[in-house]
């Protein structure tokens, strides 16, 4: 993120200590109580499903083929006690076996695996994106409150912090698609005479600007507000008095302490990051978890609706654990908490 | 914390963001209600429509037609009830989840309070949509689609609030008078509702106008996936039916642009009722 490179260095010359093991262990555990109880819930929700459980697995729903039928209520373990079919399924899943999806006729998590780099693209384009472009106009703004640059920017930011990613998409979709610039659908055109890379970035143009724009909002408010609480702080009295510009007591003295909720918000907020990929991947057609998921909900598809439910609380824990054992590496402010 | 209500309402008229928030939500509202005199409700069947399919706004039809010839405007002032309806009821069953989770979690220590905290983080952490989803798909299919998108935001909703009240009943607890409540033998039914509930309640009302933006994109973006009631026309379902049918590839930008418009407005307004609210109720944010 921006000042980083310049601003942390002059912030903190104390040598940074190695985590306590304990409080490692601590989250470690507390991540794997959390993917277990994800685990458990994923079972358990998918086994009240209404009806005969194996034919909302099976590929043809009710019309399956009894022999088919008869075998995947072995494989769920339908007719054991919850324990054993619990057992099986944790097994299972130990394995790597999600199942497999029959709206795309292959393992789920093939399925999955294969859908991974388009969704990081587009995803992760937009919250770098956002994130530096947010810590600095919220910054700016929270810096000189009640500036005009200041009013316009948090207005907009509440503006589009009210508006839900899939929205904007399609409002701009409909708006700019009979001018005909930017490419409406996928990741790539097969037709196309450009190299695979401009072709591909191109197509992400107008998904990465409606999510960049939707997170920027986000990033904006939480660091004026951050900044606020920062503004008055002694230490900024002292660079002041010691001469320094005022845009170098923002850049390098306030700004590196302010931005503590900013990171948080990065590794914090990927809930909401699966969220606008999928509904934003819907409206572009990108070819990713996101469209995936739409799709195996159309089905439903519940193999691939049960892998994925699985695979984004996975990906979600993980960062946030990431997230706990880097912040207090990154401010020692954060260990006593 | 807590401001009398009179002089806090007092402030709030004074709010200017506060203020054009409310009159936004008292006009969508009358909308709601009178939603069958404001436009003949006969309008919203395919088989009466009284348009051309696809018509750009014109007087007759001030917002366009979908389509099958319906008007979009009479739709969006028909689909304002279904979206505030489930806003609002999904917000009650995130507030008060939210509330009695949130009091109990910070009131009792050991292990009814530690699994409590534990639940709220679990559904801090988790992705609310895939949730959501998968919520969704498992429903009952015997009750109405109407309930279950109500309950599936509620139940989805909640840890946010649950948080807060949380942080803030170990406050209250930490108070001297708790300490003599508990001296003169109150229980912890009595301490929670006379004493932690009544210090909380500010909060939680100011967090509820925050919930109930966050309940309708919820409702909004569950119906555009396909989720909501195929039965009633809502925001989100107008929304759906746009892009499933090819709005953009039509080039009707009406169709889009006006129900859009409306959802923005709503949950708009209601966050900046939100954010004077807190205003009001924090002093801390008055700089």
């Amino acid at each position: 993120m921006s000042g980083d490179s310049d601003g942390a260095g002059a912030a903190t010359h104390r040598p940074r200590r190695a985590l306590p093991p304990g409080y490692v262990l601590r989250k470690v555990l507390a991540a794997a109580v959390m993917l277990l109880f994800v685990t458990v819930v994923n079972f358990f929700l998918f086994r009240v499903l209404p009806g005969d459980p194996a034919k909302a697995f099976a590929p043809r729903g009710r019309n399956a083929d009894p022999e088919a039928l008869r075998e995947l209520r072995e494989r769920l373990g339908l007719g054991d006690p919850w324990y054993t079919a619990f057992g099986k399924y944790l097994r299972a899943l130990a394995q790597g076996d999600l199942g497999v999806s029959f709206s795309q006729h292959a393992k789920v998590l093939d399925v999955i695996g294969e859908r991974i780099l388009p969704t990081v693209l587009l995803s992760g384009t937009a919250l770098v994106l956002a994130a530096g472009l947010g810590v600095w106009l919220g910054a700016r703004g929270g810096w000189r409150q009640g500036s005009r640059f200041d009013k316009i920017s948090s207005s907009l930011a509440v503006t589009f912090y009210s508006v839900p990613e899939w929205l904007l998409g399609l409002v701009l979709l409909v708006l700019l698609n009979k001018y005909g610039v930017f490419p409406a659908r996928g990741m790539n055109d097969p037709r196309s005479t450009l190299p695979v890379v401009v072709d591909t970035l191109w197509h992400m143009v107008l998904p990465v600007t409606v999510l960049t724009i939707v997170y920027v909002a986000e990033y904006s408010l939480i660091m004026r507000s951050s900044m606020l609480d920062e503004r008055r702080a002694d230490y900024l009295t002292t660079a002041r008095a010691k001469g320094l510009r005022d845009d170098l007591v923002m850049r390098r003295h306030a700004l590196p302490n302010a931005l503590l909720p900013s990171m948080t918000l990065f590794f914090m907020s990927m809930g909401f990051v699966v969220a606008g990929a999928i509904t934003v991947e819907t409206v572009f057609s990108w070819p990713g978890l996101g469209l995936l998921t739409y799709d195996a909900l159309r089905g439903p598809d519940i193999p691939l609706l049960q892998g994925l439910f699985l695979f984004f609380s996975a990906g979600v824990i993980l960062m946030n654990l990431v997230a706990d054992l880097l912040m207090p590496v990154l401010d020692p402010r954060v260990r006593t908490a | 914390m807590r401001a009398a209500p009179a002089s806090a309402w007092r402030r709030f008229l004074r709010d200017r963001e506060g203020l054009s928030g409310l009159v936004v939500l008292i006009l969508f509202a009358f909308m709601a209600v009178f939603a069958d005199l404001l436009a003949d409700p006969a309008g919203l069947d395919v088989t009466k429509a009284t348009g051309k399919a696809l018509e750009a706004p014109s007087w007759a039809f001030p917002l366009g037609t979908d389509h099958a010839g319906r008007s979009v405007l009479t739709m969006i002032v028909h689909g304002s009830q279904t979206t505030l309806l489930v806003g609002l009821a999904a917000t009650v069953i995130s507030m008060v989840l939210g509330t009695l989770i949130g009091v109990a979690s910070g009131h009792f220590s050991g292990l009814i309070g530690g699994t409590l905290n534990r639940l709220i983080e679990w559904f801090l952490v988790i992705p609310y949509l895939p949730l959501a989803i998968v919520l969704a798909t498992v429903f009952p299919p015997g009750l109405p689609k109407l309930v279950s998108v109500i309950v599936v935001i509620g139940v989805t909703s909640w840890s946010g609030t649950a948080r807060l009240v949380r942080a803030q009943t170990m406050a209250i607890e930490a108070r001297p008078y708790l300490e003599r409540a508990r001296a003169l033998g109150g229980g912890h039914w009595h301490q929670m509702t006379r004493h932690v509930l009544p210090n909380v309640m500010p909060l939680v009302l100011a967090n509820t106008t925050l919930t109930v933006s966050i309940a309708i994109i919820a409702e909004t973006t569950l119906s555009f996936l396909g989720l909501g009631d195929p039965l009633r026309v809502s925001w989100g379902r107008i929304l759906e039916q746009a892009h499933d049918l090819g709005a953009i590839d039509l080039n009707a930008w009406w169709w889009v642009l006006a129900p859009g418009i409306a959802v923005v407005l709503t949950v708009r307004a209601f966050n900046m009722c939100g954010r004077a609210l807190e205003r009001i109720l924090d002093p801390r944010l008055e700089m």
